[in-house]
């Protein structure tokens, strides 16, 4: 498989890898994906008191796509709005990707990562 | 040759090429036979020419590449029809003996890990309207003989069982399968495209009556291959490929010469280089398993013993495969088959070894030959290594495996 050269950077280069403490009231977790279906995406989100992503990290099981859809992600929401961060929509990332047909799926399950994020952390904070 | 780039540190070609269970490169003793073949210097005649000594000579070459692929079986140069390679040879036997005895019955037998050239087969006839069963292997890639046994009917006319697994490398105990098969009058057919160079095959010993072989796969030419038909007791089959008779009329088309000098060539040479080249494989595969055997979740897919010297089937837990195929670029090596490895699906073959989705999607099959040397082993090993750690260090599922999580307590969102 032919992989666009930012595939590949974000592949060599993951940005964001590691963890936040998932007990934080700041923190929002999404985990979305199945290993039997060859994905799971792990994606935080650190929020601050005016509603701005601060932070953001991953850990991504996943084909090289996966990865790479993940890492751009995490770029994408620091610094925005969680609604601004909603926003992101799959299209977005396997257009900036050049995501293949048959890597579509990745991209549309980092859009389910961040929304699961966000609505984790609105859990936390009602 | 432009994606091949010499690492001058290491003194490596790289990718360093592991996959030699999907195709090998040609011995240069065979090419140079092959190219006396082909331009008007050489033996270009049509060996069906039988007027003249263009035509003769040609024949003589390809009755002597007859002998030697008949040797290497042990079965008379009669025995040998040539084919395009094994999938043509598996769909001749198969579709050939099923509708030659259809009176007799309905039933087949074969093996859930066969290759696709014979499930394939075996899925168009149950088309057709023959009833074919399945065998899931044991756990370690072998065939269960008693279940074997349980399936045989008064209907099975032919038992296909492979010889060695192409993915995994497992050898079946064909002795015990073909004498089976004799007892009960079954037609016998192996998909042996795997075995040739790596393992005997004694189609006597074994009570085969029909053998599948491959030249790409034992260093001779792509597109030629060869179908073994038992004469004594006679199997007869439903010619596939209507034409001038060629081959007594079992498949018509003109012998391609060259084609068939390489592979007599090839499976010559086989015979008398099998052992040493095999003791030396075995030790650089022996080399590359102890060189990572013990990191943490590693897992050998089929059996250790019962297995060709050049094949490791590899899951390593927690990771998945295309993410490693990717991290390991400087080797060339295969997840799943590579005739499927353009889906998304996890190996049918691991599976149906009762894998976990999650293992089955996190192998890798590296297949050592003749041309490995000891220093792409060392570089091989230590690629793996540093990839394995790195891609556990992304992988949610090996931080929650770390932290006690039973990963089968979890309840996944499926998408």
């Amino acid at each position: 498989m032919a992989y666009s050269n930012k595939v590949l950077d974000h592949y060599e280069n993951p940005r964001n890898v590691g963890s936040f403490d998932k007990e934080d009231v700041s923190v929002g977790t999404g985990m979305v994906g199945a290993p039997a279906c060859g994905d799971v995406m792990k994606l935080q989100i650190k929020v601050n008191d005016e509603g701005i992503i601060e932070d953001a990290k991953f850990k991504t099981y996943g084909c090289g796509s996966a990865i790479a859809s993940s890492s751009l992600l995490t770029e994408w929401v620091k610094g925005k709005s969680l609604t601004e961060a909603s926003l992101i929509k799959n299209t977005d990332i396997a257009e900036e990707l050049a995501l293949p047909p048959v890597k579509i799926h990745c991209s549309v399950l980092a859009e389910d990562a961040i929304s699961a994020a966000i609505d984790d952390y609105k859990k936390k904070r009602k | 040759m432009s994606a091949i780039i010499k690492d001058k540190k290491n003194n490596l070609s790289v990718p360093i090429y592991l996959d030699y269970s999907s195709t090998t490169p040609v011995d240069e003793r065979v090419a140079a036979k092959m190219a006396e073949c082909l331009t008007k210097e050489g033996v270009f005649g049509n060996p069906a020419s039988r007027s003249h000594s263009y035509g003769w000579d040609s024949e003589k070459l390809i009755d002597e590449a007859r002998q030697n692929v008949a040797n290497l079986i042990n079965a008379d140069k009669r025995e040998i029809i040539w084919t395009s390679g094994a999938t043509e040879s598996d769909n001749l036997a198969i579709k050939g003996a099923a509708h030659f005895y259809k009176d007799r019955g309905n039933h087949l037998i074969t093996l859930s890990t066969e290759h696709k050239a014979v499930l394939d087969t075996m899925r168009h006839l149950e088309s057709e309207g023959f009833d074919v069963t399945y065998l899931d292997p044991q756990d370690n890639g072998l065939v269960n003989i008693e279940e074997l046994k349980n399936a045989i009917t008064d209907q099975t006319i032919l038992i296909s069982i492979m010889h060695v697994n192409n993915e995994i490398g497992v050898i079946q105990d064909l002795e015990t399968i073909g004498k089976l098969c004799r007892e009960n009058k079954i037609i016998f057919h192996v998909d042996a495209a795997q075995s040739p160079g790596k393992v005997k095959m004694d189609v006597d010993k074994f009570n085969v009556d029909l053998l599948a072989l491959s030249a790409h796969k034992a260093y001779g030419p792509k597109g030629i291959g060869a179908l073994y038909v038992r004469r004594k007791p006679r199997v007869r089959l439903e010619a596939q490929m209507h034409g001038g008779g060629h081959e007594r009329g079992f498949r018509s088309g003109t012998l391609p010469t060259h084609q068939i000098v390489g592979m007599g060539e090839a499976f010559r040479l086989a015979d008398i280089e099998m052992e040493e080249d095999n003791k030396r494989i075995k030790k650089l595969r022996d080399k590359l398993w102890n060189g990572f055997k013990d990191m943490e979740e590693v897992y050998l897919n089929g059996d250790l013993n019962q297995r060709i010297p050049g094949n490791l089937n590899v899951s390593f837990n927690f990771i998945e495969g295309e993410s490693l195929i990717m991290a390991v670029k400087d080797m060339a090596v295969s997840s799943g088959s590579a005739c499927t490895s353009a889906s998304l699906e996890p190996s049918y073959v691991l599976r149906a070894l009762g894998r976990d989705d999650e293992l089955a999607h996190s192998s890798i099959r590296l297949t050592i030959g003749k041309y490995t040397t000891e220093e792409e082993i060392d570089y091989a090993i230590k690629l793996i290594s540093e990839s394995v750690t790195k891609l556990r260090e992304l992988s949610p599922l090996w931080e929650m495996y770390k932290d006690g999580i039973d990963l089968k307590s979890v309840k996944w969102s499926a998408h």
